[in-house]
């Protein structure tokens, strides 16, 4: 059985959808730190069936708003000398920016270079995003992160 | 305030920009001569990235008529754009001469992109099947000049309602207006899109779907035709069994009341007959012209020379 120790201070972020916590680990871009860090992928859940985890031994301000948009699933537990110090609930942030494209081949993004890719919540209870330019509707279940 | 404004969406604009706008152009319409002047000095540059010469020239003649001069390209090819400059660079580029700047791009967005980018006034004229707010504004000043409002109209929209981009923003500019009822006249295949049905009834506001046009003329106060595409259905017989029910011929026209009026964003192909060109109701070729004053005031009022 695969065993991860318990981090003394940092951040765990747990109830990833298996199969996404690699995506997640590059976009934080946990591939060049120098501090410990751990990818656990596949785990059981009770929650989710499986489970990806990610341990950082580390204090970082991860951008949390932008978490909630990759997966608004995750919960972010805060660790201080071993123990859960507080627990971080994401909700979808209301502007995603340079995450993801607009997939529209018709939005002026799929040919303006130097621009960003911008989208705004339109509703929460579905997920549903709008695109800046072109107004096309995505919901995040649907969106692959770059 | 609207001197330096753009505008890429007729939302952009609160209601009583809106009617400042209406005020102006209504003021042209009775007295050309006396704003002949008013851009002397100024330039107007048309860059249309795909060709448009019915938007075009009504720009055009609208600058020329208020004193002022006009540049631009009117296809691609012409210029930087074929070296695969962006948008950016172009309205930075472009601003160095003009004033103000018509932006008509296939592209959904691109003149907001412009927008961002320019220190002088954009105007969207038209971005791909996306927006073309002056076109909405030509058709709210054509309806509120000949029915002397904007609230309390039944209004019928009739043909393609879910690629007709024109028909959207009709549709959404009117619903800021009381007490307007929209009678949806359309095959099954080209009702309006689910998000404009929803916006609709969130904010309670009364609408029809129907399919013949006979059965609810004479209910309407404002017809506004759409030409419906052989292409954009899934199967000839629907197509055929369904043609007919969109042209509006003088039979349909008797079951009307006389005080309704024919609108149309043209081009026209056979959805409108042309023996109704004559009946006093049909506004469509008097909406061009107010597509012109619109945009004469619309200019007018974004460079703030009144």
């Amino acid at each position: 059985m695969l065993t991860i120790n318990s981090i003394k201070n940092g951040v765990v972020i747990d109830h990833i959808k298996s199969g996404q916590g690699i995506k997640i680990f590059n976009y934080l871009g946990l591939d060049k730190v120098d501090y410990s860090v751990a990818l656990i992928m596949n785990v059981e859940s009770n929650k989710l069936g499986r489970k990806d985890i990610i341990k950082i031994e580390n204090n970082l301000e991860l951008d949390f708003a932008v978490l909630g948009f990759l997966d608004p699933n995750i919960t972010i537990d805060k660790i201080q000398n071993e123990t859960i110090i507080g627990k971080v609930k994401l909700r979808l942030p209301d502007k995603v920016e340079n995450v993801v494209n607009c997939n529209n081949p018709r939005c002026i993004t799929s040919i303006e270079r130097n621009i960003s890719h911008t989208f705004y919540l339109v509703d929460e209870k579905t997920g549903a995003y709008r695109c800046k330019y072109c107004d096309e509707i995505y919901k995040v279940s649907d969106i692959q992160i770059k | 305030m609207l001197k330096g404004r753009n505008l890429i969406d007729t939302m952009d604009f609160s209601i009583e920009e809106l009617e400042e706008i209406f005020e102006l152009s209504n003021q042209i319409i009775s007295n050309p001569e006396e704003f002949s002047n008013l851009c002397r000095g100024k330039l107007l540059a048309t860059l249309f990235y795909e060709p448009s010469t019915r938007t075009r020239l009504s720009f055009e003649a609208a600058m020329l008529r208020l004193g002022g001069e006009v540049i631009g390209f009117s296809e691609p090819n012409s210029s930087s754009v074929s070296k695969g400059e962006s948008i950016a660079d172009t309205v930075k580029t472009i601003a160095c001469y003009a004033d103000i700047m018509a932006m008509r791009h296939p592209k959904e967005g691109a003149p907001q992109v412009a927008a961002e980018y320019s220190p002088v006034p954009v105007i969207n004229a038209g971005d791909g099947g996306h927006q073309h707010p002056t076109q909405t504004l030509t058709d709210l000043l054509t309806i509120k000049t000949t029915k002397g409002k904007l609230s309390n109209l039944t209004i019928g929209l009739c043909g393609d309602l879910k690629f007709g981009r024109t028909v959207h923003s009709l549709i959404k500019a009117m619903s800021r207006y009381e007490n307007n009822k929209f009678i949806l006249i359309s095959p099954q295949e080209l009702k309006i899109p689910e998000y404009l049905k929803k916006k609709l009834e969130k904010d309670q506001i009364y609408f029809r779907e129907i399919e013949k046009l006979d059965e609810v003329i004479g209910e309407l106060d404002i017809l506004y035709m759409t030409r419906v595409q052989k292409e954009r259905f899934f199967n000839e017989e629907d197509y055929i069994r369904l043609k007919d029910s969109y042209i509006l011929d003088e039979e349909k026209m008797n079951k009307a009341s006389k005080d309704m009026i024919v609108l149309h964003p043209l081009p026209r192909v056979n959805e409108i007959s042309y023996a109704i060109d004559n009946d006093p109701r049909a506004y469509y070729f008097k909406q061009v012209k107010y597509g012109m004053y619109v945009r004469m005031a619309l200019i007018a009022k974004l460079l703030g020379v009144k």
